[in-house]
């Protein structure tokens, strides 16, 4: 299809703004720009037509079943959206004073309470915008919990699985402390030898998925928080995979000191464009002076934001954080109500009813239930056929699925990670398990097929090699001599009075 | 173009799925067709720099292709005399040609004893059997 500045022509407008009776702002003439922006120019028609055929080729949870592993891309329930649209939610401006907000102040202390009960914890702070930026809230939490008691320069170590996330490394990384790996054991647990070699007196603590991102959940996770507790290291719970565990487990029972939510995953948000997405941290109590601020606070009937934390590490964003996205969650999780593990159990079912399905013709490197989601090989079509994850991946595209998270964990060969979530009924279950079955006898029957696809959506298979090498992020008005024109002083002028 | 499946028998071999063509105290480092092949071809190296040390059965470099970013794990110790720039520039030369001219780095072995430890080609295409 045309990208939208092909369809530009000069002149063409798709609106026109009203007339302001402002006084002009006294803009000093060196930060004025001398030519307008190069933007399309269009008719609302053609704009209109434009994005609908972006929006036709578009596939996301709304579209079909999004199986895409450690991604919970669970329905987002409508009502959600009717409550975050309720004026007093929609209009609230971030500077607001707490008397006129307090609404808004309850809503986010409630969703605090909510979320220390879920993880078994004591302590949140809703401020981080992603799973990513709570990993490193979490870490700084950890480090200023050291130094205050005088330990920071020697807890340097943060310990990861080499199953985790590649987020937690980076975090570890990016924290300033040093990475070292722990080795997954043959049932999927960590390796309690590996790690028993690994914690000393200079871990600072542990970064762990539970259920893992093999869907399987620690059978020792009591013995391996011992380990580090013994060690005067502290427990940090990636709750990527929380969507397993809500009403049935709790992290702060396993062991676990600080913990993300996913508040975009598990509690549901339309997520998977970039945003926006939530990642609330919970902590015990001995972490609590340490968390962000404000914190938003409860005094007898009235709500506050206190600032007031000397050993707080400080802002990590703007405000109190994404409040459209706490909107959302504490309206979803209400909806559940006292049956949120029913949430976490159909998952678990919908997952293990999806893999007896498929484990007679796919790979099973680990033989266990598994919880929410789980991995599965394609090694041995690769061995048999030189069919690859990939290859597989594609051609479920055909049979209108989004595919599976592939190539992840890397410990897996060929891993394809599904996670079906618990909004998907028995018959969406057992079409994709057919595509699959039929995926797999076609790649002993007829492997060009399989390697050729995708044949039937908007693109074939894309080079991602290239794509990756050469990457094209910006239009090439150079390319093009009608749009890389630089409009004379009396155009500009006149572009400008337009607008 | 992807080289064919082999394993030279005049390198000593790494669990990890490296290589290592030991002459005296210099070793010649890379990855194994087995490694670029479970890769995919790869579009980023990461080499250490130039009087860089490596520990043996640590991370010394990485390489990323459109499914992962590894890292290579160095099956000797040693200090880095030598950075391949070819796969800098071209790194899909590692796919080409994996023992050859898709070497990664050369090092000074500061404990050649080290090389006793390392597996032969039978050894290794054991250890792959089991994979």
């Amino acid at each position: 299809m045309k990208l939208v500045f092909e369809r530009s022509r000069p002149g063409r407008r798709a609106g026109s703004l009203p007339r302001y009776g402002l006084p002009k702002a006294d803009v000093p003439a060196e930060l004025r720009r001398r030519t307008p922006p190069r933007l399309p120019e269009i008719s609302e028609p053609e704009l209109v037509r434009h994005f609908t055929a972006l929006a036709d080729r578009t596939f996301g949870v709304d579209t079909g079943f999004y199986p895409l592993g450690s991604c919970t891309m669970k329905h987002n329930p409508r009502v959600n959206e009717r409550v975050v649209s309720l004026p007093g939610f929609r209009d609230l401006h971030p500077l607001q004073d707490e008397e006129g907000a307090q609404g808004a102040l309850e809503l986010m202390w409630r969703l605090q309470e909510i979320l220390a009960e879920v993880c078994g914890l004591d302590a949140v702070s809703l401020q981080p915008a992603a799973g990513s930026q709570g990993e490193l809230t979490g870490l700084m939490l950890m480090r200023a919990y050291f130094a205050d008691r005088g330990e920071a320069e020697q807890r340097r170590v943060v310990i990861t699985a080499d199953t985790a996330h590649g987020t937690n490394p980076a975090s570890v990384a990016m924290s300033g402390y040093e990475l070292r790996k722990v080795e997954t054991d043959d049932r999927g647990n960590l390796d309690l030898d590996d790690l028993r070699a690994k914690v000393d007196e200079r871990t600072a603590g542990l970064m762990l998925t539970n259920p893992s991102t093999l869907g399987l959940f620690d059978e020792h996770i009591e013995e391996v928080a011992a380990i580090f507790h013994d060690a005067g290291a502290l427990l940090y719970y990636d709750g990527a995979n929380l969507n397993a565990v809500c009403g049935i487990s709790r992290p702060g029972d396993m062991g676990f000191d600080i913990v993300h939510v996913n508040l975009h995953k598990t509690f549901s948000q339309p997520h998977g464009g970039g945003g926006p997405g939530g990642g609330p941290v919970v902590v015990r109590e001995p972490l609590e002076p340490f968390l962000p601020v404000p914190a938003v606070v409860r005094d007898g009937d009235a709500f506050g934001l206190d600032y007031d934390r000397p050993k707080s590490i400080g802002k990590v964003r703007g405000f109190t954080g994404p409040f459209g996205v706490f909107v959302r969650s504490y309206a979803y999780i209400r909806s559940y109500g006292p049956g949120l593990r029913e949430m976490s159990e159909v998952a678990v079912l919908n997952a293990n009813y999806l893999l007896a399905k498929l484990r007679d013709v796919y790979d099973l490197p680990f033989d266990r239930l598994c919880m929410h989601e789980f991995v599965l090989s394609a090694r041995n079509l690769k061995r048999e056929h030189g069919i690859t994850a990939l290859d597989v991946a594609k051609r479920l595209m055909d049979h209108g699925f989004h595919p599976p998270t592939i190539y992840f964990p890397l410990i897996v060969p060929e891993a394809l990670m599904i996670e079906p979530t618990e909004t998907e009924p028995k018959e969406t279950l057992d079409a994709f398990a057919a595509a699959l079955r039929a995926i797999a006898k076609e790649a002993a029957r007829d492997p060009q097929v399989v390697k050729g696809a995708p044949h039937h959506r908007p693109v074939r298979r894309l080079d991602e090699v290239k794509a990756a090498k050469r990457a094209v992020v910006k239009y090439g008005f150079d390319e093009h001599p009608d749009l890389s024109r630089t409009p004379s002083e009396g155009e500009a002028l006149e572009a400008q009075k337009g607008a | 173009m992807a080289a064919d499946e082999s394993y030279p028998d005049d390198l000593r071999y790494h669990a990890g799925h490296d290589w290592a063509r030991v002459e005296d105290d210099v070793a010649t480092v890379g990855i194994t067709w087995y490694a670029q092949d479970a890769l995919g071809e790869i579009v980023h190296y990461e080499p250490p720099e130039e009087g860089a040390s490596l520990a043996k059965d640590e991370s010394y470099g990485e390489v990323e292709s459109v499914k992962a970013v590894s890292e290579v794990i160095a099956p000797l110790s040693g200090e880095v005399l030598a950075v391949n720039a070819k796969v800098v520039a071209e790194p899909e030369t590692v796919n080409e040609d994996p023992y050859g001219d898709g070497w990664l780095v050369r090092i000074r072995l500061s404990d050649p004893a080290e090389v006793d430890a390392l597996l032969d080609v039978d050894a290794y295409r054991k250890l792959l059997e089991e994979q």
